[in-house]
């Protein structure tokens, strides 16, 4: 069990810190909120598919936590969306971009 | 406040979830008596699957489907459901919300107080959401 459950939570810890530090580290709005949207989604999915291979999950703990799985995988993307949408709407530029160019 | 949100993405995302949005708020609220959550709590989310559609959907559609009388109307009708539940007590000669006094025929005093809370969350639940949703109607000017 929990050798599948370790490396499963393993890799989702290792994208929700490249989601971390690339919210820090990356230049614009616009490429923060690309490596927020995608790969935090991704490392949520993977530490929650960990956790259904944990030994001491019992089934309605397990159907729980697949419905929070649903609601992140759908909110997250939408809310990162409806954000850079309403900044590409109020004129915000991408990195590098000239007067011109968006 | 004005009309549709214009991406289709948000638009569909929030209609297909406020309805899971809201029975997940009446979860919070039921299960406030013995776990993490409550009245306000689950009160504040069920609001959130109401205003949901209005912040995002066209605005008739949004208010057909929940009309803006919701608010006043759940607001009234919980805050009233919250004094009844206290004042019984101290018509039967106990204090506010002590629902043991009630003395109901073939129910132990546990029981008692436990569906008294149960039934005191459910009233809080019902003006927190009111509130909330009257709140957003009044910023919206959509209180007619």
């Amino acid at each position: 069990m929990s050798i599948v459950a370790i490396p499963l939570i393993g890799a989702g810890l290792a994208f929700l810190a490249v989601s971390a530090l690339g919210l820090f580290r990356l230049p614009d709005l616009y490429t923060r909120g690309h490596a927020v949207a995608k790969s935090e989604t991704l490392g949520l999915l993977l530490i929650f598919g960990g956790l259904f291979f944990h030994p001491a999950l019992t089934p309605d703990a397990a159907v729980r936590l697949l419905f929070v799985l649903a609601f992140a995988m759908i909110a997250n993307p939408t809310a990162v969306h409806a954000l850079l949408r309403a900044a590409r709407r109020s004129g915000q530029r991408p990195w590098h971009a000239k007067e011109g160019d968006v | 406040m004005t009309g549709g949100y214009p991406s289709e993405v948000v638009r569909v995302v929030c209609t297909v979830l406020s309805p899971f949005i809201a029975v997940f708020g009446l979860y919070v609220i039921a299960h406030g008596h013995y776990g993490p959550g409550g009245g306000f709590a689950g009160g504040v989310i069920v609001a959130v699957g109401a205003i949901l559609p209005r912040m995002t959907l066209a605005e008739d559609l949004a208010y057909r489907a929940i009309p803006s009388i919701t608010g006043p109307l759940a607001g009234g009708i919980g805050m009233l459901l919250f004094i009844l539940c206290g004042v019984a007590p101290m018509l039967a000669g106990g204090a506010f919300l002590d629902y043991e006094a009630l003395a109901i025929a073939g129910m132990e005093a546990a029981r008692a107080r436990y569906l008294g809370i149960l039934a005191v969350e459910i009233a809080v639940g019902l003006a927190v959401f009111g509130a909330l949703v009257l709140i957003y109607d009044v910023l919206a000017g959509r209180t007619d």
